[in-house]
């Protein structure tokens, strides 16, 4: 039996690798067989389009590790978007301090969220349901079906701006930065080992002495902060503010997630397949869409990598355990025949 | 829910009783809310009762008290089904496509043919969910891209309109049986059907013994893998009837109908009663949940309320539900464990 729990801990482990060696694979093939796969442009337009899903990926990781759920993260981009725009629109001109107010704004709602969840002791799929509906309403509140668009274009280009003699966003440097801590907390230090422990099994992490509500909630309050970040780039990017902003994507962040091998029932998963994964998708639908592949094809991609990748390991498995049973019964068997 | 020890029989009872009530008044609840919200909004504007308001509001939910009917068979076994607006949109999209081909067909055969259609979707869900063992709400979010890339890719950017649909069948979209729409009477058929199978079979009662609690299931006998399956081919069935219904409502189609509409359905399966976590909660609940949701969007533009803030009083309301229930549970859970310390 534990030895079978080894081999299963082993596949997953290597899920990780598994997603970045298909994502060198898609990169490679596309760029030998679709036109523009390999011309620095179309890796601008593939990291600029996943900056916003990465940032919220990274604190969903942790979220979705100790078996809790965050589906108000695009709402939350939603409200940011127009609060920001409303504030704008008001007369406050300082980049920094909208950046500032956007944050403790997303921050909030984050809080918000870790206070049903953990104050409460509410289902946080049921709580974020709620929050998905709250923030988003109260983004129409804010806005309505207005539109803020009358950004000073300077914001723009300074958000989009790429890093000196490449053509890749200088965003994706305060991304790859907050990856570094996300990775470093998760995987190196005694909190990560504890988001590991919470979600095999939260009683007993508690009697282990971590304080699994604090954790959590202040991991509610982490997916806030970033997903208002995202909201902010967002917002300098199409320098659009609407009350739509952002609507769907939770569930491209959570399928992203869940393709990077983390399991939604929490304890198991690491961020190096997430990541991979977020690009994983940002390359594969680019590449299929200057091969003028449908985008309904990669929709159905999405999909069946998703199931493929909880279908995969566990029919792996049961598979090698019918394998070992039979050879473990063979030995007897074979002496009397 | 508090597992009780060999508890004496009559506190064993009185302990179910209460248990019982809880939810009946759980249900009663939101029933009073609704009736609540009815009337305030009727006092400020009685046109708010008229017989046009009424058809509007029955016909605005049924669609969602049937999906939410479907899905609350599947979140009650501890699961939920995603793919459900997906599987709307197929079925939807297939009744516009085979009515244009073959524009004859008796309009039964069309609702079967729907109902086939997200059985067979649904089917695919629970036999991976069932045989691959994993778990729902992946295997769902995968098919809800499948499904809606399928009949993205079966549309190709076409539109269906009315005028390419049979009367007959468009006519039953908007007819009434004394004042109420023909399709809000399959609605209550299907809640009718659903609630009685899952109350009173022991099939149904093994849905809420694998939701409390599937490894106890397991262990007692109960065929959770088969019983999960079927409440998938259920859920996708019934969203597939939904379909049909959704396209003789409004005629015109494309691919999009039912996008994004999974969430609304597990808020007003939620705000219904049915506990995310399974074990609890009924089919009526969760229709109540749709007919409650439906009536406040209806309701606060009546009100004078900035129909912007629709979304939001959703929001606090799903919160306010879910507060409730873990109030509720708190509290039959603690006299369940009074009733054994006093014996």
């Amino acid at each position: 039996m534990s030895e079978r729990v080894a081999r299963v801990r082993g596949a997953l482990g290597s899920w990780d690798v598994v997603v970045v060696l298909a994502l060198v694979a898609v990169a490679v093939v596309g760029a030998l067989t679709i036109d523009g796969v390999a011309s620095p442009r179309f890796w601008r337009f593939v990291t600029l389009e996943a900056i916003p899903i990465l940032l919220i990926a990274l604190p969903m990781t942790l979220v979705v590790i100790t078996g809790e759920i965050d589906l108000s993260v695009a709402s939350v981009v939603g409200l940011t978007c127009t609060v920001m725009g409303q504030l704008w629109v008001s007369g406050v001109t300082s980049l920094p301090v909208l950046i500032v107010v956007s944050l403790l704004l997303g921050a909030l709602l984050g809080a918000v969220n870790g206070l049903f969840v953990t104050g409460f002791g509410l289902p946080s799929l049921a709580v974020t349901i709620g929050t998905l509906a709250l923030y988003r309403g109260l983004a129409y509140v804010v806005l309505g079906d207005r539109a803020v668009a009358n950004y000073p274009p300077s914001w723009t280009t300074s958000a989009i701006k790429p890093i000196p003699g490449t053509t890749i966003p200088w965003m994706i440097l305060v991304v790859a930065a907050l990856a570094v801590v996300f990775a470093v907390v998760l995987h190196a230090t005694p909190i990560g080992r504890g988001l590991y422990a919470m979600g095999n099994n939260a009683e007993a992490a508690r009697f282990a002495g971590i304080n699994v509500r604090l954790t959590k909630f202040w991991l509610f309050v982490a997916t806030g902060a970033t997903s208002a970040l995202a909201g902010v780039f967002w917002t300098l990017r199409f320098a659009s503010a609407r009350a739509d902003n952002g609507s769907g994507i939770e569930l491209a962040v959570v399928a992203a997630v869940l393709l990077g091998g983390v399991s939604i029932f929490g304890g198991r998963g690491g961020l190096l397949g997430v990541v991979a994964a977020v690009a994983l998708l940002g390359v594969l639908r680019n590449a299929l869409q200057l091969a003028y592949v449908p985008a309904n094809t990669l929709t159905i991609i999405t999909g069946s990598l998703l199931i493929a990748s909880v279908v995969g390991p566990n029919v792996a498995a049961m598979l090698r355990e019918r394998l070992r049973r039979r050879r473990s019964i063979a030995p007897t068997v074979s002496p009397t025949t | 829910m508090t597992v009780v020890r060999n508890p004496p029989v009559a506190a064993k009872a009185r302990g179910t009783r209460l248990a019982r009530r809880t939810f009946v008044v759980r249900e009663l609840g939101i029933a009073l809310a609704l009736l609540l919200l009815v009337v305030v909004t009727t006092v400020a504007n009685p046109r708010f009762l008229s017989a046009q308001s009424i058809k509007d509001l029955l016909l605005g939910s049924t669609v969602l008290a049937i999906l939410a009917v479907g899905q609350a068979t599947v979140v009650i076994t501890r699961n939920v089904d995603l793919s459900i607006g997906s599987i709307l949109g197929l079925s939807a999209f297939a009744t516009g496509s085979i009515f244009v081909a073959s524009p004859g067909l008796p309009i039964p055969a069309m609702l079967l043919i729907g109902v086939a259609l997200g059985a067979g979707l649904g089917a695919v869900n629970g036999g991976l969910i069932a045989a691959a063992r994993v778990p729902a709400l992946v295997v769902t979010l995968g098919t809800l891209y499948i499904f809606r890339g399928l009949d993205y890719m079966w549309a190709t950017g076409r539109q269906i309109n009315a005028a390419d649909m049979p009367a007959g069948f468009l006519r039953m979209g908007t007819a009434t049986v004394v004042g109420v729409p023909i399709l809000t009477l399959f609605a209550v058929v299907v809640l009718v059907a659903v609630g009685y199978y899952l109350h009173n079979y022991r099939s149904g009662r093994e849905l809420y013994a694998i939701g409390s609690d599937p490894a106890a299931a397991r262990l007692s006998g109960i065929p959770s893998g088969r019983r999960v399956f079927a409440a998938f081919v259920a859920s996708g069935a019934l969203a597939g009837l939904a379909g049909v219904l959704h396209a003789a409502r409004f005629g015109t189609l494309d691919a999009n109908a039912g996008f994004g509409m999974e969430l609304n359905v597990v808020a007003a399966v939620v705000v219904g009663g049915v506990a995310i976590f399974g074990g609890s909660g009924s089919v009526y609940g969760a229709a109540l949940g749709a007919v409650l949701l439906t009536t406040i969007r209806a309701a606060l533009p009546v009100l004078g309320i900035n129909p912007f803030w629709q979304d939001a009083a959703v929001g606090a309301l799903i919160l306010a539900a879910i507060g409730l229930d873990r109030a509720l549970s708190a509290r039959v859970a603690r006299s369940l464990r009074e009733r054994k310390a006093h014996v």
